[in-house]
């Protein structure tokens, strides 16, 4: 299955511009890629294949060897952050709590598997390791709110609020 | 040289300082298993199964990778070794699919062999969680089942540093790690060329060329068809290792023989069609040197290559030959010249091709290589596959006495069958296209410069007051060096033989497999080239243009090499492609 980001490119001008400016930067060290890759990452907030492929000409790498690089570090995100950014920890604590539910049934609601963001890029999904809330457990964020002793049950109502 | 003594199991052993325990120890004949290690492109020290014991370390070292030191003592099959690699392998198997019956390499499986050699059986010990993954059979010539991939990553090697391809790598990390291509796409949507170079170095049965020897059985028995078959140089080189025998057997005779035997109504060889290529890319060559056409030449027989050229180089396109590969061209002829002569209808002829490749597979269905309006070949089958076919009639390959091509399309020259060789379609074209540009009858046509297995081979002839300057490549990494030069303008050639696998096609992804411990230390791909060589020394006839048989088709049928007919027929057309496949 293609792992290409379901929501369209929308690259600018200037951050292109920006990325070749990174690419000239780097291009003659030593291992210029993992400088080129954080710096892309930061300029668009992801690696999308439009911006791994400038990278791959530019530098003659691989398309492969640098996704492969890319999915090996967790620093690196293959899709953009949404709108409202989920992230459901999957901490010890919150784990034996049933995070692992919670996580399923967002996914079922918004459609979206862990890493990935919705096509209309309103949602961004993440699984997160302990966020320091044990006491909160199983605990969620969207954005910057916190929801803590979640249970399956209240998620829809949750999510209808960011929905619309 | 600089020599290190050490010893080896208690046995002195003296070798060039640098070397490896692994080669130390191979010069001793003492065997270590190996799985990961592949000689100069995949010396990662990954998967443990060589590890020995190095008296004063305090754990186990990885031989393949471990430099020898003078005075070293080393122990190969200690009780704790055996356990070490034991565990290994117990480990390998738990996250394996371990059908081994219906495996495609049982009996040529490295990993299946070593399970053999320290008794690790298949009681699911180990087993726990296994890793999900799907069979990929998106490409025209090759399946990826990773249910059966231990990770050793030499694929990735071989397409990364001897093809300069890379569509395949290591993707994720940890428990999720795979071999995959980029954005997990398809194989098919990727630039991959079809080579099949990941296939004869894939240690299990993860890869495979997608077999055809069903639909050729099929042809076998419809009697209705006339089905021919064609047999590759390379073939020839080979095909007797499937049966035992040494690499460097020539198994030309028992080959055509054991052809026979499985009922095909003409046992044909490529090498007609070799010299076919050779009489036409001759012509094209002198008609562009002498009318200022598209210099360098590149020759075009070898598909994985055309590949290549489209997917990366489409500036290049019109330095390719316009002539298709010798499969096509004896499709091609069969179907025109040879259905007239014999009277049958073109659509009722049926081409098998035994190729020594696996991106033959992807040719046949190419654009414009249908000279009669039907595709010029209809099946291809490679190396591997004939030697299953031969084995299920139950033919008993070494017992046959030699037997000879049919005629007419058996005939052929020496020049036809080093086109099997890196080297060889050059060396072959020189000896036609000197003459035709001289109008002189050549003393010594053994043109030996361009011989050999270097990746990358030069050599400049004086022809007719003209200095022609040529140029061998094969494997696509060093392919990749000579055209870079090309478009920056720094290679001043006329002609350029380019050949997709290393060594050319003895060494093609169709080939009969040999363990990587074998492959490591033993020039295969050159004790192959000599049975060509050989053959070629042996023929009555060893300049393509004497040809007999295609003296009588230009004669009775094409006119001359170039006309309007031969260039309807023998030639073909190319297309840009991305780099990045359709990804
Ligand atoms: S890859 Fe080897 S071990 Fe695995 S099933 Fe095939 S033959 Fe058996
Ligand atoms: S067939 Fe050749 S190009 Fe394709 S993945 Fe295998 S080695 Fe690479
Ligand atoms: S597919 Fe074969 S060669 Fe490639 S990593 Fe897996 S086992 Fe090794
Ligand atoms: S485990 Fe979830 S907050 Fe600590
Ligand atoms: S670690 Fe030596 S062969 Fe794999």
């Amino acid at each position: 299955m293609s792992k290409k980001s379901a929501v369209p490119f929308r690259g600018t001008k200037e951050q292109e511009a920006k990325l070749y400016e990174v690419i000239e930067k780097y291009r003659n060290i030593d291992g210029p890629l993992m400088p080129v890759l954080q710096g892309a990452q930061e300029i668009y907030g992801y690696l999308p294949i439009e911006v791994q492929k400038i990278i791959s000409e530019e530098l003659d790498i691989s398309l492969e060897h640098i996704y492969g690089v890319v999915t090996f570090y967790a620093q690196f995100s293959l899709a953009p952050k949404g709108e409202y950014q989920i992230a459901v920890c999957l901490g010890t604590a919150c784990y034996v709590k049933g995070s692992g539910e919670i996580l399923d049934k967002i996914k079922e609601i918004i459609g979206v598997d862990v890493g990935e963001c919705s096509p209309d890029g309103k949602f961004s999904l993440d699984a997160t390791r302990c966020i320091g809330a044990c006491g909160l457990a199983p605990v969620m964020t969207i954005n910057d709110e916190v929801f803590g002793r979640l249970t399956v049950g209240e998620i829809p109502d949750i999510l209808a609020k960011y929905m619309n | 040289m600089n020599m290190v003594n050490l010893k080896i199991n208690n046995i002195d052993v003296s070798v060039p300082a640098g070397s490896t325990i692994l080669q130390a120890a191979k010069s001793a004949n003492i065997e270590i298993p190996t799985l990961c290690y592949m000689k100069e492109i995949n010396e990662i020290g990954a998967c443990r199964i060589c590890v020995v014991e190095v008296k004063g370390a305090r754990s186990l070292v990885a031989s393949c990778v471990y430099p020898v030191n003078e005075g070293m003592e080393v122990f190969t099959s200690t009780p704790r070794v055996l356990k070490a690699r034991r565990m290994t392998l117990e480990l390998l198997l738990s996250n394996h699919n371990r059908k081994c019956l219906s495996c495609i390499r049982s009996g040529s499986c490295e990993l299946q062999a070593l399970c053999n050699e320290y008794g690790v059986d298949n009681d699911g010990k180990y087993d726990g969680a296994k890793t999900e993954s799907e069979i990929d059979d998106s490409a025209a010539h090759m399946y990826r089942d990773n249910s059966k991939c231990i990770l050793c990553r030499r694929c990735v090697a071989v397409c990364e540093k001897n093809q300069a391809v890379s569509v395949i790598g290591a993707n994720e990390r940890g428990f999720a790690t795979h071999v995959g291509s980029p954005f997990e796409a398809l194989l098919d949507e990727t630039s991959c060329v079809s080579c099949g170079q990941c296939i004869v170095n894939c240690p299990t049965g993860a890869l495979s060329e997608k077999d055809s020897t069903a639909k050729v059985w099929e042809a076998l028995s419809d009697d209705s068809k006339h089905v021919i078959v064609q047999t590759a140089p390379a073939v020839r080189a080979a095909i007797a290792e499937e049966f035992g025998n040494p690499i460097g057997t020539d198994g030309e005779g028992k080959m055509v023989a054991a052809l026979r035997r499985l009922g095909f109504d003409g046992v044909y060889d490529t090498d007609i069609a070799a010299d076919l290529t050779i009489i036409e890319e001759a012509n094209e060559l002198v008609e562009r040197i002498q009318n200022g056409g598209k210099l360098p030449m590149i020759t075009s027989c070898s598909p994985g290559w055309i590949k290549f050229c489209e997917y990366n180089f489409p500036d290049l396109l019109d330095n390719l030959s316009t002539c298709k590969s010798p499969q096509q061209m004896f499709g091609a002829l069969a179907k025109t010249w040879y259905a007239d002569k014999m009277g049958i209808d073109p659509k009722d002829i049926y081409v098998v091709s035994v190729m020594p490749c696996t991106a033959k597979k992807f040719e046949i269905g190419r654009e414009d290589e249908d000279a009669a309006g039907v595709p010029d070949v209809d099946a291809v089958i490679t190396t591997r596959e004939l030697a299953r076919m031969i084995k299920r009639a139950g033919i008993n390959f070494n017992g046959l006495a030699d037997e000879e091509f049919d005629m007419p399309l058996g005939s052929s020259t020496g020049a036809g069958v080093i086109f099997g060789a890196t080297g060889g379609v050059m060396e072959a074209a020189l000896r036609t296209a000197v003459e035709t540009i001289t109008g002189k009858e050549l003393g010594n046509f053994e043109f030996t410069e361009v011989r050999g297995m270097e990746g990358i081979k030069e050599a400049s002839y004086e022809v007719g007051g003209l200095n022609v300057k040529v140029a061998v490549a094969s494997g696509l990494a060093n392919a990749k060096e000579l055209m870079k030069k090309v478009q920056k303008g720094e290679a001043d050639y006329q002609f350029i033989e380019i050949m997709a696998c290393p060594g050319g096609c003895v060494n093609g992804g169709g080939q009969p497999i040999q363990p990587a411990s074998v492959r490591n230390f033993d020039d295969v791909r050159g004790k192959r080239a000599a049975v060509l060589y050989n053959i070629d020394k042996n023929m009555p006839l060893r300049k393509s243009h004497d040809n007999p048989v295609l003296k009588e088709a230009y004669a009775e049928y094409f006119g001359k090499p170039g006309s309007h007919k031969a260039h309807k027929a023998f030639h073909t057309t190319y297309v840009k492609r991305s780099r990045f496949g359709t990804l």
